[in-house]
């Protein structure tokens, strides 16, 4: 037992326990946070494996950003547990059904490849870039399937904002642009008024 | 001093043997966090004081010749209040909250290099683990946000998480410039790649103007300070996110801030300034200059503070979107034309 | 041209830039703070601080009962009892006043008739119990025995205006 396993052990147990607390919490914040967890723990297996640009890349993308905005949304949210159970043992066929269908997609890929558990990462020298070779990755071989992830997913965001995008006639919005543009000269305006002559001070 | 530091840790190894490594991880980690700590302390004084001279006063002078220690009183003051829970508040993450806002802003200083080699970790995912950690600080935040159940601190929250996730997309683009610039994403090397031989006119700031300007402004938005200081805004949402901490809770979202502050200004110093490097080639580089960069950045922090209202949210927004980020990009295609021609010089 | 000239001086933050240059003056600039216990603003002849109740050159106290301070008060922050005195005279019983209702508009020592009732220069007082800035009759006359020389100085300066 070297103190690689120790750690990936500590690490495995931990990401199963936030994935199962998770879909158990009742809180719906603290499922998220669960979530979070989750995300650090795996980032720490992939760590571990000297992915660091994944690792580092999981934490970046995901808990810095991703899981923000999940926060975001589920703190604004008014959940009622209660009417979100109503339906649970009606459709919990359905879920396992597509819960085993998963196991089995799993079992059926990894399966597929012989001696899985047999394969040792690789060890590199210090000095071995891990970002480097996955960018010679990408854009060499695999670039034909990077490119086509990178327009999928400028498809979904021109799709998410056209189907949000709603002008409203009636709506007024302040333009900053045109706020900031706005010199003195455009609103205040120097008028002379000519000083009027001194009345006598009428004395009793 | 490097010599005395090699030899210490030659005698250390031969003392300790194995157990040495960790002992000696953890010392250079107090090496580095006891003197961050110490500057926060005395950023809060220098705050006050510069705050204090650009408005005519003389700021705190009266604990300690010239107010010098005020920032241990303070401390002190902080110390022995209640820390106070409200009802209905989530207690552990409320508690949580003010440590998950310090733990990314300490951590980050890992992969920071004070000198040549004078850093606890030279990883070679430096400038993204930096990213990384940079982007954690918004959980102390939020949590504390949502943990305290009281309205003011729940607008506070929100406003941070949006504003720090917008401006951190600037921020990342910026510092794809540099690592354009550099080839390497390894802290250590960005600095050393900015050493042509002409000291000042080396440094990344020349080539790399407008996103030195935009790092350092979407760092004072990400830091939550003035003018971007909305997650706290005192006239509008009482203190923001932390309005219902008292005692050592508030102090530790205080650290936070300063240590975050810092570290903007260390990461804005070894990306654009050169770290360690001196201006002018007949002068030796050394941590002195890193120093010196590092404060003259903190004063920009707290010169902006005293000079510029606070921004409204939609301008805000406006600033981080429709600005920034478009100018990160174009640049981002700039500096990597220019690369390819004869004229890039760094 | 001029649309341009103003995208160019938005981006290049010429206008901020021009703020920092402000506050950097500013920072080198004398400071105009009053350091308060070593150092105090002047005060006016007509300062309005803490009352006092004064007597005559003879040791007799001025105040005759008229009550047209407590009527004229504000915050009702004074409280007077009439009785008789052995010679014959009209005299407070009772002269109260409560400093923590006090405002300090200085009203009472306009209405006063025979200038009985005075505010001092005296702004550095304090209470530690409660209770203690209830000022009764004695010690309104002990303030204005020990002030007498000022309060003197100042009715003397003011009276030129009236």
């Amino acid at each position: 037992m070297t103190v690689e396993t120790i750690v990936f052990y500590l690490f495995a147990a931990l990401t199963v326990f936030a994935g199962l607390r998770v879909i158990t919490a009742r809180n719906p914040m603290h499922a998220v946070l669960f979530l979070v967890l989750a995300f650090v723990a795996s980032a720490g297996i992939w760590m571990l494996l000297e992915a660091e640009f994944l690792a580092i890349t999981l934490v970046l993308v995901y808990v810095g950003a991703v899981m923000v905005l999940f926060l975001f949304v589920v703190m604004m949210l008014d959940i009622n547990l209660v009417r979100l159970r109503e339906g649970f043992w009606r459709w919990f066929p359905v879920g396992l059904l597509l819960a085993g269908l998963m196991v089995f997609q799993m079992i059926w890929v990894l399966g597929g490849m012989d001696g899985i558990s047999g394969i040792e990462p690789v060890k590199h020298a210090a000095d071995y870039s891990n970002t480097k070779e996955l960018g010679r990755l990408i854009y060499t071989d695999y670039v034909y399937a990077f490119e086509l992830a990178a327009v999928l997913l400028l498809i979904a965001m021109v799709a998410a904002i056209a189907l949000t995008l709603r002008r409203r006639k009636d709506a007024k919005s302040q333009v900053v642009g045109r706020q900031i543009a706005v010199k003195r000269n455009d609103r205040v305006r120097i008028v002379s008024v000519p000083a009027e002559p001194k009345q006598p001070v009428v004395t009793e | 001093m490097m010599e005395l530091l090699q030899t210490l840790e030659q005698t250390g190894l031969e003392l300790l043997g194995p157990f040495w490594m960790p002992v000696w991880t953890v010392i250079k980690i107090f090496a580095i966090v006891l003197p961050v700590m110490g500057g926060v302390a005395y950023l809060t004084l220098a705050e006050r004081k510069i705050l204090g001279f650009m408005q005519l006063r003389p700021g705190p002078n009266r604990v300690g010749y010239w107010g010098l220690l005020q920032p241990l009183a303070d401390g002190i003051k902080l110390l022995l209040k209640e820390l106070i829970i409200p009802a209905e508040a989530n207690k552990f993450l409320f508690v949580a909250a003010p440590v998950l806002a310090l733990a990314p802003a300490l951590a980050a200083w890992a992969v920071i290099p004070f000198g040549e080699g004078m850093v606890i970790a030279d990883v070679n995912a430096g400038l993204l683990y930096l990213l990384a950690m940079t982007s954690l600080g918004v959980y102390g935040i939020i949590i504390a946000g949502w943990a305290s159940n009281s309205k003011y601190a729940f607008l506070g929250a929100l406003r941070s998480s949006a504003q720090i996730v917008s401006y951190e997309l600037a921020m990342g683009f910026a510092l794809v410039c540099v690592l354009l610039a550099a080839q390497s994403m390894n802290v250590g090397d960005i600095v050393r790649g900015q050493n042509n031989g002409y000291g000042l006119m080396g440094w990344y700031f020349i080539p790399l103007f407008p996103m030195f300007v935009v790092y350092f402004i979407a760092g004072v938005a990400e830091t939550n300070r003035a003018p971007f200081d909305l997650a706290e805004d005192e006239s509008a949402i009482v203190a923001g996110f932390h309005t219902e901490y008292s005692g050592m809770g508030f102090a530790l979202f205080f650290l936070a801030e300063y240590a975050n502050m810092i570290l903007i200004a260390a990461l804005t110093t070894v990306m654009f300034l050169g770290g360690w490097l001196s201006p002018v080639p007949f002068l030796p580089d050394s941590i002195v200059w890193m120093l010196a960069k590092m404060s003259f950045m903190l004063f920009l922090f707290l010169w902006f503070r005293a000079t510029f209202p606070r921004y409204r949210y939609d301008q805000l927004m406006r600033l981080g979107w429709k600005v920034f980020i478009p100018l990160t990009l174009v640049w981002v295609v700039v500096v990597a034309a220019w690369m390819q021609t004869p004229y890039w010089l760094w | 041209m001029s649309k341009l000239v103003k995208f160019f001086k938005s981006f290049l933050l010429l206008e901020l830039l021009k703020g920092m240059s402000v506050t950097g003056r500013y920072f080198f600039a004398r400071h105009i703070t009053v350091e308060y216990p070593e150092e105090k603003t002047p005060q006016g002849f007509r300062f309005r601080g803490l009352h006092a109740q004064r007597r005559y050159a003879n040791g007799e106290e001025r105040c005759i009962a008229c009550k047209l301070c407590e009527a004229v008060c504000p915050a009702l922050a004074i409280k007077i009892e009439v009785a008789e005195r052995e010679d014959g005279s009209r005299r407070t019983s009772l002269y109260d006043i409560d400093l923590t209702k006090c405002i300090f508009c200085g009203f009472c020592e306009e209405s006063c008739p025979v200038d009985a009732i005075v505010e001092t220069r005296v702004f550095e007082y304090h209470g530690e119990n409660r209770g203690d800035l209830y000022y009764t009759k004695s010690m309104l006359l002990a303030n204005g025995d020990k002030h007498e020389a000022q309060i003197a100085r100042d009715r003397l300066a003011d009276a030129q205006y009236r």
